[in-house]
């Protein structure tokens, strides 16, 4: 199927007589929304199940799903709801990974073509995203995603991950941001560039960047974008405020460096959702996350955060199978 | 506003981890400024690694044996004032295509200088392939490198992670 293909393919109803938010299926999950509330519906057992989560954290989340591309591995929108990444294909699911809900026999999962999955997120984030609510943004400095249909904010939710592929700045590559403004919480950044000094015949094969002044003009929380590229070795710093909208689940090992402030990681079991640790990092900080956990932070001031993802293929096959161990180091 | 936290060689505070179920030592867990304030110059130790590629951390401090990789490298300061001088080899390569991983080279290469980056807090500078190349502290700091793991790295994992 071609793009505008899978754009038919996305089924809606017409809006609503009293909100004026359209209804969505997919497969067999049905997406719904008033003005304060996502109602989520599956089958399971011969009956319909359902699930709500307040309309703002539903839309985050979502965000960061289609941004990042269904992401590495799960992406967990709250402790029932999420998605799963196999490369081509992506599993919607409910109570799948839920420790209750698959012991009753009520959780449920399907499989999409990326694509399809991809058009139908897409058109519920066009249709369900107000004027004024933008679900990149810190809850400061953002308008209300509640209320009843009024308007939309295309020009928000059509921001992506940044690709790379050397180095921001290089010729060819992505740019640098210096049209953007220093963020408020940043705003004590020093803004200072390197100094390069080529030698004749040698302009342009020396590049160097201020990565902190590119992330103090960053537009965007919790969406990670590569400058650095080392083979399969991504550097992916993101600016992070609030609290990550999703439970990331990991389908291999990443790390995080804190480059400046403090994240709180609440660290939990990838299949029941089980508490595992609570990690404090402050700047200079660096920690792995395993393969076999999800995560979610919490920076209670905009913080610099280095994520650094191995992008090798195949990683989440020799995770699954137990050829390599969910730790990184053995110590 | 809150002031914006960076942390130096003399300036850190080291995270925690609270385990509920596992061990700590799962997260391998450090801080670069501490492992940096323990490590010889230019010591290149390895804090982050995921399969074969490394984060190292190396204290800056007065000059730096010569470098080079058959592939890029990047080096991020996150303290002090450290400039990057670059050779571009003039007897054909000086690191093996299938060599990966810093390569550390025994004196100065022959060949042209390229110039040099003056890096400061929180600047990038790219270690382009087969360059060689030298770093020279103005003020003493800290530098991240995104390499692969090779024959110049340093592991120590019981000595720099929470366990």
């Amino acid at each position: 199927m071609d793009h505008a293909a899978f754009l038919q393919s996305v089924v809606a109803t017409d809006p609503d007589a009293n909100t004026g938010y359209r209804t969505f299926k997919l497969g067999d999950f049905e997406f719904s929304r008033d003005a304060y509330f996502v109602t989520v519906k599956w089958p399971a057992q011969g009956q319909t199940r359902s699930h709500q989560m307040h309309a703002d954290d539903f839309l985050r989340a979502m965000m960061r799903d289609v941004a990042w591309g269904f992401f590495y591995g799960w992406v967990n929108f709250d402790e029932v709801l999420g998605t799963r990444n196999h490369y081509g294909k992506v599993d919607m699911y409910a109570g799948a990974y839920n420790a209750s809900f698959r012991e009753a026999g009520v959780d449920y999962t399907q499989q999409f073509e990326t694509p399809i999955i991809m058009a139908t997120f897409k058109a519920i984030l066009k249709d369900w995203v107000n004027e004024g609510f933008d679900p990149f943004a810190a809850p400061e400095e953002t308008g209300s995603a509640f209320g009843a249909k009024h308007g939309d904010n295309i020009a928000a939710i059509d921001r992506t991950r940044i690709a790379t592929k050397r180095m921001p700045g290089l010729e060819g590559d992505s740019p640098l941001r210096d049209d953007f403004p220093v963020n408020r919480q940043f705003a004590d950044v020093s803004q200072d560039e390197p100094e390069i000094h080529a030698e004749p015949g040698f302009e342009g094969q020396l590049h160097a960047f201020s990565l902190f002044k590119y992330l103090s003009r960053s537009d965007v929380t919790w969406n990670p974008s590569v400058t650095s590229v080392c083979k399969q070795s991504l550097f992916c710093p993101t600016t992070e405020e609030f609290v990550l909208p999703v439970f990331h689940g990991n389908d291999r090992v990443e790390w995080f460096l804190q480059l400046s402030d403090q994240i709180i990681w609440d660290v939990a079991d990838k299949d029941t959702g089980e508490p595992r640790a609570r990690i404090t990092m402050n700047a200079g900080d660096i920690a792995a996350m395993p393969a076999d956990i999800r995560h979610k932070g919490y920076s209670q001031k905009r913080s610099m955060l280095l994520v650094w993802e191995n992008a090798t293929p195949d990683l989440p096959k020799r995770y699954e199978s137990g050829e390599l161990p969910p730790y990184p180091v053995a110590l | 506003m809150q002031q914006t936290q960076l942390g130096s060689l003399d300036n850190y505070r080291k995270g925690n981890i609270e385990v509920i179920k596992g061990k700590a030592s799962h997260y391998a867990m450090s801080n670069v400024f501490e492992v940096a304030s323990h490590a010889a110059p230019y010591e290149k130790v390895v804090v982050g690694k995921n399969l074969k590629y490394v984060i190292e951390t190396l204290r800056a401090q007065g000059v730096s044996p010569w470098f080079c990789a058959s592939h890029d490298e990047f080096a991020v300061a996150l303290d002090g004032e450290i400039d990057v001088h670059f050779i571009k080899p003039s007897d054909g390569a000086l690191v093996a295509e299938n060599v990966e991983g810093t390569v550390k080279l025994e004196g100065e290469p022959s060949g042209q200088k390229m110039g040099f980056v003056r890096l400061r807090r929180g600047h990038q500078a790219l270690l382009p392939a087969g360059a060689a190349y030298r770093f020279e502290a103005r003020k003493t700091g800290v530098l991240l490198v995104q390499t692969i793991l090779g024959s110049a790295s340093v592991e120590k994992w019981a000595d720099i992670c929470i366990q």
